[in-house]
């Protein structure tokens, strides 16, 4: 796995890795005209600032209001960081959203945390977001991805069904996922390796668990439910049997496929 | 983690007994029967006899079924679904609008798909769901909002969906879809609300729209001349339960609801066609082949939103492809469901707004004078809780209420789109003033309307002249379905929570369990790894029995 090289790169605290913004058709997202160097104690201080002063409309996943997605960056009347901190000071009088009486260092840190993805644990880096159409064709042809994941019904069930994951990630966290999908993968994909006392093994991914039965999803894209008192083996692995995507597609690639993820949405 | 167990791991890979992925053909949809360990559609095949041929459990041992597994339900509210079963996962329906797929051993899910209602929605009697419908790799739902929602039934993700009605208007799904072929089958509820009903149908690969029909024919249509001014536009007859399919004729039967306004006919003279009716449809094209009305005009609310059971039974000697209706409006009827003739009715109930029916079924009408009850009353003989047809015992079975009448207030209503559209109200007739009249819906554990508002039972009536075999009585009213095995057992709830089993040949009471709240929905059975299970929701469980080992 990748895991010492992406240490590599997070420990520095600096990505090497930046930032082309490409919007060239849809999903538009809003253009960003800074590289997002933002500190990552910025990125936890908006965060509580978010909390207490912006969440009760926008919401804890920053989609509540209107068209606006604020993890994705979808601004309706603001594209650039100082657009976002005059449109935070002003409000919108008309829309009901009142002004913001922050002070400059919160205002820079609201900032940093929607541009972070509304995720403290994003690291201090914007990513790049390219082509949605060029994406699509990555993820189902040279990336391979449908042979595991699957969109609106194409594609295997074996690995989580990514129809709606425009919704539910962040482009850092999608970027993370298709770079190092180890340290990315949620605790409940670890993949799970079991061995019945009548002597058949069995490989999946966990959706439900309690202590005498788990729920998987097979390699075969069977839903399954073993009981752990049949079982003479019952393993979870921490290791994301997903490729990194790191050495197989260019910088560009990976900005069109994040940009064709975050263009699945459920509506 | 790492969990090590004390035994030799052969590197054998054997998936031979696993439940393969879910893959329901219209093939296997339309022999049902030979997969009896699966539920595959609402009422347990297109017959809608809710039958199971199983026989593992049997009057003999179904003394020994125990509780095998409970699911509580995340959302308040009665809960009037009945699972499916394929391959060893069941699919079943919580509100307002989620769909589970659970481990039907265990009773553990596996997802949880959640529709967003919007909040304006309107449906006129709660948030009911009362299922799904699979075909494919596809589970179907309707919902309170009146689309109709295609999802993935390995993942849980939605694969389509499409708008069948408009909402503000007040339409609504609440039944569970029925496949035929290739198309997903839908109507609208909304009866209390003026809409104009209809039943549709979609590819249940794009959600594409392929047929619908008005159960209110519009003008120049046949039987607009049943309605009289405008009334026919917000006339009502909604479809809000599942309906059944009959392969050989390729027709469909659906129940339709009561015309609107409810309570106050002298708003919509004429017969008010297709309200109260069931009507036959060609499944490829919606077209009506024949309809059967059970009561024009119907000035009490009896929906005819019964299942329709199909069965072939023996009548007046001869074999007969009969559909077999205990209707709310307190008559059992026989019809020809070829040809929609009426061959038999009579009462199963005390009725007194009809003294009998004509040779073609119309109703004898001797409508009680103003401020009287009738009976049945506006709940009705029975309602929509699933009967069950046995042909092992060839008997059918229904929940009745007995003895329950409404007085009924009809005054003048505006229609207003959207809103409500009932022409007046009514209350249970009770012997003393201020007594406790029996409730829609029962609340808490105790019954204090007493046998003097009425009384639930199970009737089980020979198919071919409606004549009683024998009746379980309960104490209070039952709004719960029914279901019979092949070894003669019939398993229902009612409102007292008690979930029980009868002998389905004499009406013996062979086992019961306390299930601490009223069972509003259907029970149905199935078999994962050779062993028969039982399923009933009471309240806000889904609780599964089956023999102790």
């Amino acid at each position: 796995m990748k895991t010492s090289r992406l240490a590599a790169v997070l420990i520095p605290g600096v990505f090497a890795l930046t930032l082309l913004v490409v919007l060239a058709s849809e999903p538009r997202l809003a253009a960003q005209d800074h590289l997002g160097n933002y500190a990552q104690s910025d990125i936890a201080r908006g965060g509580d600032v978010y909390v207490a002063r912006c969440a009760v409309c926008h919401g804890s996943n920053g989609t509540n209001i209107g068209t606006a997605n604020l993890p994705r960056g979808i601004f309706r009347r603001a594209t650039t960081d100082d657009e976002l901190k005059q449109l935070i000071l002003k409000g919108i009088p008309e829309s009901g959203m009142p002004p913001a009486k922050v002070d400059d260092q919160s205002l820079t840190a609201l900032v940093a945390f929607i541009r972070a993805g509304l995720d403290v644990n994003a690291r201090a880096v914007s990513v790049a977001v390219g082509d949605a159409a060029r994406g699509r064709t990555i993820f189902q042809g040279k990336g391979g991805c449908t042979s595991c994941h699957r969109v609106g019904g194409a594609g295997s069930a074996a690995a989580p069904d990514l129809t709606d994951i425009g919704s539910l990630r962040t482009p850092s966290s999608l970027r993370m996922s298709l770079l190092d999908p180890t340290a990315a993968m949620v605790p409940l994909n670890r993949p799970i390796r079991a061995a019945t006392r009548d002597g058949r093994m069995i490989r999946g991914r966990r959706l439900n668990e309690d202590t005498y039965t788990v729920q998987i999803i097979d390699e075969q894209a069977r839903l399954v439910t073993l009981l752990k008192s049949d079982l003479s083996e019952y393993v979870i692995s921490t290791v994301s049997p997903m490729p990194s995507y790191r050495d197989k597609l260019t910088n560009d690639e990976i900005a069109d496929l994040i940009g064709y993820l975050l263009s699945l949405r459920e509506n | 983690m790492r969990l090590r167990l004390p035994a030799a791991i052969p590197l054998v890979v054997a998936l031979a007994s696993l439940p393969v992925a879910a893959q329901v053909t219209y093939e296997r949809l339309l022999r049902a029967a030979q997969e009896p360990q699966n539920w595959l559609t609402y009422s347990g095949g297109y017959a809608s006899q809710r039958y199971s041929p199983l026989a593992r459990i049997t009057p003999a041992n179904v003394a020994n079924i125990e509780q095998k597994w409970v699911l509580q339900a995340s959302v308040a509210g009665t809960w009037q679904a009945t699972p499916i079963v394929v391959d060893g996962v069941m699919y079943v329906t919580q509100r307002p609008n989620d769909v589970m797929a659970l481990d039907a051993r265990t009773g553990r899910p596996y997802w949880l798909y959640r529709y967003n209602t919007p909040a304006d929605q309107k449906a006129c009697c709660g948030s009911n769901n009362r299922g799904v419908a699979i075909l494919g790799d596809l589970v179907f739902m309707g919902t309170l909002d009146a689309h109709l929602v295609a999802i993935d039934a390995t993942t849980g993700k939605k694969r389509w969906e499409v708008e069948v009605a408009d909402h503000t208007q007040s339409y609504s799904i609440t039944l569970a879809p029925l496949i035929i072929k290739d198309k997903v089958v839908v109507g609208v509820g909304g009866g209390e609300l003026g809409i104009r009903g209809f039943i549709a149908a979609y590819d249940a690969r794009t959600g594409k729209p392929l047929w619908k029909t008005s159960l209110i024919p519009g003008p120049g249509e046949p039987g607009h001349d049943s309605w009289k001014n405008e009334a026919w536009k917000s006339g009502g007859a909604s479809v809000w339960v599942t309906g059944s399919y009959d392969p050989d004729l390729n027709l469909t039967y659906w129940g339709t609801g009561n015309p609107g306004p409810d309570w106050n006919p002298a708003q919509r003279p004429g017969d008010n066609l297709y309200s109260d009716s069931v009507v036959a449809l060609n499944a490829d094209t919606g077209e009506m082949k024949w309809y059967f009305q059970f009561t024009p005009n119907d000035p009490y609310d009896y929906d005819s939103v019964q299942v329709p059971v199909l069965a072939d039974i023996t009548f007046k000697g001869a074999p007969l492809k009969a559909l077999l209706w205990a209707n709310r409006n307190g008559f059992f009827y026989v019809l020809n469901r070829e040809t929609g003739r009426f061959l038999m009715g009579r009462p199963f109930v005390k009725v007194n707004w009809a003294s009998g029916l004509d040779e073609n079924g119309r109703p004898i009408e001797t409508p009680p004078p103003p401020g009287t009850a009738v009976y049945p009353g506006v709940q009705g003989g029975t309602n929509w809780y699933s009967p069950s047809y046995s042909p092992h015992s060839n008997l059918f079975y229904v929940s009745i209420w007995e003895n329950s009448g409404a007085i009924i207030r009809r005054q003048p209503v505006e229609y207003d789109p959207g809103k409500p559209f009932t022409g007046g109200g009514w209350s249970t007739a009770t012997p003393v003033p201020n007594a406790p009249g029996t409730p829609a819906l029962r609340r808490g554990p105790f019954n204090l309307w007493t046998e003097a508002t009425g009384t639930g039972a199970v009737l089980a009536m020979d198919p071919a002249t409606g004549e009683p075999k024998w009746k379980f009585p309960m104490t209070d009213v039952t709004d719960s379905g029914i279901l019979t095995t092949g070894s003669d057992l019939l398993f229902t709830g009612g409102r007292e929570g008690y979930f029980q089993a009868l002998d389905a040949r004499s009406g013996k009471l062979l086992w019961k369990a306390n299930l601490g709240a009223q069972i509003v929905s259907g029970p149905m059975s199935y078999e994962v790894d050779g062993k028969q299970y039982v399923s009933v929701i009471a309240g806000l469980s889904l609780v599964t029995f089956g023999l102790r080992e």
